[in-house]
């Protein structure tokens, strides 16, 4: 059984310091022990607008946002007045006392927890969230040290005179807790001993550290939501570890700078969102007809058009699967928790050099986002795979020689290999052809690479439960871990978990499907994208789907409700 | 080197007498009198008639997309900046399709040689208007003429950043080959703008009107001031077509500006990174 998950929220206004408070406790409880799990909404706003974080923490693993709050921070009314029905008996309302918050209609045994939270900033708005911070880890039995530590470190640049506000700040908020509600302290941040320390990042940052670590050398990322953390990372740590960053004009540019950077050898990238992507379809398939490696990262939100900037979604599979005109290999890898962002990242690099082609790591804003707990990563096992490639001479290179597997072996200018990497259709050396058995042979030859692909490198699918069961439940991307946290209560229910959308591992999922009593489709998009991908490669239709498109994740009681109004029929 | 070790199996396929057979020349003359091979340059086009010319010269090179052969370029030039990076490309490709990437390129100033094989037509496409046909030109786009006033390329290029802006004539073959290598030469974005007559699509801009209107910058013209420059690139007209370098000025290249390669192209380090602890260490 596993350990229960505190939940603490905090809401405000923009420009209040509420994901940067709930970044706080968030690191305060890992340096304690904790495992973590952070879920962030905001408008797509720099001012103003409601925003809240959600710091969810446990002495075990956290798999998904949950909804309930064990202790709701309200910096403005909005916050009570959005999140007060979340509150049960046992829970705590953290208010400014300075304040006339209403808080009329709280659940019978809500506990009010007013804090002079004004007063105790010295009239200094800035310091609010301090404050509030403070009083809410002595409520929880935290370290007050351990923020102190935290402050100095958020703002060593800043100096004493940023500093020293924040400490008093914060002991001010945590002296008061302490004093007045001493009864109420809970011992739920108590520092936990001997735990190892881990890591706090989100997907952004997971896939930024994931490329760095797959030998990243050329990145070209145009901003946009939820993407920009990995260009931010990237670009801070370019100096220091030998490869570029370059913000482009467009992402048309960002795709084309990505290829041209591959066909000279190095290890490429681009980022974007769908909007972007769709102007990176036209270099896309460039990549694909080149047979130029190239990684590309899509992170998906609400669309179509600007849709939910600042939202998340899974709506943008099909048409990662079928962007760009004509038939091209394209290897399609979907990342469901921090795990995946790095390692599946990592891998894309190798793949995209072994197989010559463009690899796309699908996440979306919720993974980009939210702060997670993880034990270090560690790039010592890997092995950095260049693929077919040679840098010797040789006057004879056919760039594009017909092969078994698919795969020619590549070169790079400066070698003095002459090619032509040609986005018309050519022949072996890349000479424009439109004879027949070169556009034959030279198309097969392509395609033929995501067989290979299929036999070597892809894994059978991650099924999660007994192999026979009632019911059996099918998702991808991050509505993983809300998937993972429902099954806790459902044991003889299994859960087919996909990550590799092309090549599709498409026997194993026959072979599971087919022998399923029961199929459920869980997915974040209006018209069940997966289950479409499914039907075409398996034949296999579902019809049940659980379906969310309002731009929220999953929550655990959602798929639990779903689970049992099929297992238990009114 | 010799002008048959860049012959390839391909014949060219332009029509005769198209200026993108003296384009070819001037550049393939140059390759021969600089050196140019696969070992130290790379060939960038974009779709056109004027992409044709990759098929045709013997060096590495890329084809690229309609209107990307500037980004594709730049890419492949900050990775391996050691390489002589040409990009082949039309009015079209370059000014409309592509016309982002291009005042982009100049002000970034990346050491590139930006050929603009400039038809003031649509060669490929048999014959449409493009950005730099003038008002009232007729084409199968604009049968009663066109609407739109024509860009101008070197004005545009001085404005935006570029530090080498000249503009040759493909009737010129010697003069042409001389000024690419000058181009070469220059330290930074060099854009040439070479008047290239397309003898099917482009009944105006021939052989003869540039042949009779065309004149050559002399020592008289410095072409070291922007405001006199940009004046420069302003005339236009019946015997006033100036040709040569309209602007050149020494400015740091956009890969100096990144200490990583500094003493390597990027393509030499090792992408093998085994201990990033450091790194992670960051994130704890
Ligand atoms: C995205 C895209 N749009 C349109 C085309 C069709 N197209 C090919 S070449 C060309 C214009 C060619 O004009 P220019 O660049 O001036 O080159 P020229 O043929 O005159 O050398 C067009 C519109 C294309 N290949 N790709
Ligand atoms: S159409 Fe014009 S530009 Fe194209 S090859 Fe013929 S003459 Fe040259």
């Amino acid at each position: 059984m596993s350990a229960p998950i505190y939940s603490l929220k905090i809401g405000g206004q923009a420009g209040q310091g509420i994901k940067s408070s709930g970044q706080l406790i968030a690191k305060v409880a890992s340096r304690s022990g904790y495992h973590i799990h952070t879920y962030t909404e905001f408008p797509s706003l720099i001012r103003g607008g409601h925003n809240i974080t959600q710091v969810l923490f446990s002495p075990d693993e956290i798999a998904a946002p949950l909804r309930q709050t064990d202790l709701l921070i309200a910096l403005n009314q909005d916050t009570i007045t959005r999140h007060l029905a979340e509150l049960v008996s046992g829970s705590g309302l953290l208010f400014d006392a300075d304040k006339k918050f209403r808080t009329a209609g709280a659940a019978p045994g809500v506990r009010l927890l007013p804090v002079p939270l004004a007063k105790l900033s010295g009239g200094q708005e800035l310091l609010i969230n301090t404050v509030a911070v403070g009083a809410a880890l002595a409520l929880l039995g935290g370290r007050l040290d351990t923020l102190n530590d935290l402050l100095r470190a958020e703002f060593a640049d800043k100096g004493d005179a940023v500093i020293r506000p924040n400490l008093e700040a914060a002991a001010a908020g945590f002296d008061f807790a302490a004093r007045n509600f001493a009864a109420q302290v809970e011992p739920r941040l108590t520092p936990l001993p001997d735990r190892p320390r881990q890591m706090i990042v989100n997907g952004a940052e997971a896939v930024a550290l994931g490329a760095i670590a797959g030998g990243l050398q050329f990145a070209a990322i145009y901003p946009m939501s939820p993407i920009s953390g990995i260009l931010r990372v990237l670009a801070q740590y370019q100096a220091e570890y030998g490869y570029i960053y370059k913000q482009p004009e467009d992402e048309i540019s960002a795709v084309n700078m990505a290829v041209g950077a591959g066909f000279a050898g190095a290890r490429a990238m681009t980022a974007t969102s769908g909007g972007g992507f769709c102007l990176m379809t036209e270099g896309y398939g460039l990549a694909g007809m080149t047979e130029t490696p190239v990684v590309i990262v899509e992170g998906m939100r609400p669309g179509p058009a600007t849709g939910l900037p600042t939202w998340s979604a899974q709506s943008d599979l099909q048409f990662i699967l079928h962007a760009h005109q004509g038939d091209f290999p394209r290897i399609v890898l979907a990342a469901s928790d921090i795990r995946d962002a790095f390692y599946l990242t990592r891998q894309a690099f190798n793949l995209a050099a072994k197989y010559q082609t463009p690899v796309v790591v699908i996440i979306d804003k919720d993974l980009c986002d939210d702060d997670h707990s993880y034990p270090v990563f560690d790039n010592s096992d890997f092995k950095l795979d260049r693929g077919k490639f040679t840098s010797d001479f040789n006057p004879g290179f056919a760039r594009y020689y017909i092969e078994s597997d698919g795969i020619s072996t590549r070169s790079a200018p400066g070698t003095g290999n002459f090619f032509i990497a040609n986005s018309d259709e050519h022949n072996q050396q890349g000479f424009s052809s439109e004879d027949i058995s070169d556009v034959v042979s030279q198309q097969a030859k392509r395609l033929r690479k995501l067989d290979t692909c299929a036999q070597t490198d892809m894994p059978a699918p991650q099924l999660i439960g007994p192999p026979d069961a009632p019911l059996t439940l099918v998702s991808w991307g991050s509505n993983r871990g809300a998937v993972l946290h429902a099954l806790r209560d459902f044991p003889d229910v299994n859960y087919l978990h996909l990550t590799w959308m092309s090549p599709f591992p498409t026997t194993a999922v026959t072979s599971q499907l087919s022998r399923a009593r029961h199929i459920i489709d869980i997915e974040s998009n209006a018209t069940a994208q997966l289950a479409q991908l499914i039907a075409a490669q398996t034949g296999i239709t579902i019809t049940d789907h659980l379906l969310k498109f309002d731009g929220r994740p999953f929550f655990p009681d959602e798929i639990s409700a779903k689970i049992n109004s099929v297992l238990h029929p009114a | 080197m010799q002008l048959s070790d860049l012959a390839t199996v391909c014949s060219p396929n332009w029509c005769p007498g198209c200026g993108d057979l003296a384009i070819w020349g001037a550049f393939k003359s140059a390759c021969v009198s600089e050196g140019w091979d696969s070992t130290n340059t790379a060939l960038v086009a974009g779709i056109g008639c004027h992409g044709h010319l990759l098929n045709f010269t013997k060096l590495v090179s890329f084809e690229g997309l309609h209107g990307r052969a500037i980004p594709l370029a730049f890419g492949l030039k900050m990775s391996n900046h050691r390489l002589n990076v040409f990009v082949f490309t039309g009015d079209g490709d370059c000014l409309s399709e592509g016309g982002n990437h291009f005042i982009h390129a100049c002000r970034r100033n990346p050491n590139l040689k930006i050929f603009i094989h400039d038809n003031a037509i649509y060669g490929l496409t048999t014959g449409q208007t493009s950005p730099t046909s003038p008002l009232g030109f007729k084409s199968k786009s604009t049968p009663e003429g066109n609407a739109d006033f024509p860009l101008n390329p070197l004005a545009l290029a001085i404005a935006s950043g570029a530090t080498f802006v000249a503009r040759g004539y493909a009737g010129d073959i010697p003069g042409l080959s001389a000024l690419m290598i000058k181009a070469q030469q220059h330290q930074g974005l060099a854009v040439v703008d070479i008047l290239q007559p397309c003898v099917t699509f482009n009944k105006e801009y021939t052989h003869t009107f540039y042949r009779e209107n065309t004149y050559q910058l002399d020592g008289s013209y410095q072409p070291t001031d922007k405001i006199a420059a940009f004046q420069k690139a302003q005339e236009w007209g019946l015997k006033s077509i100036p040709l040569g370098i309209f602007y050149a000025v020494d400015s740091p290249t956009y890969e100096s500006r990144f200490p990583q390669i500094a003493a390597t192209p990027l393509v030499d380090h090792s992408p093998d990174r085994p201990d990033l602890s450091g790194l992670f260490r960051k994130f704890v």
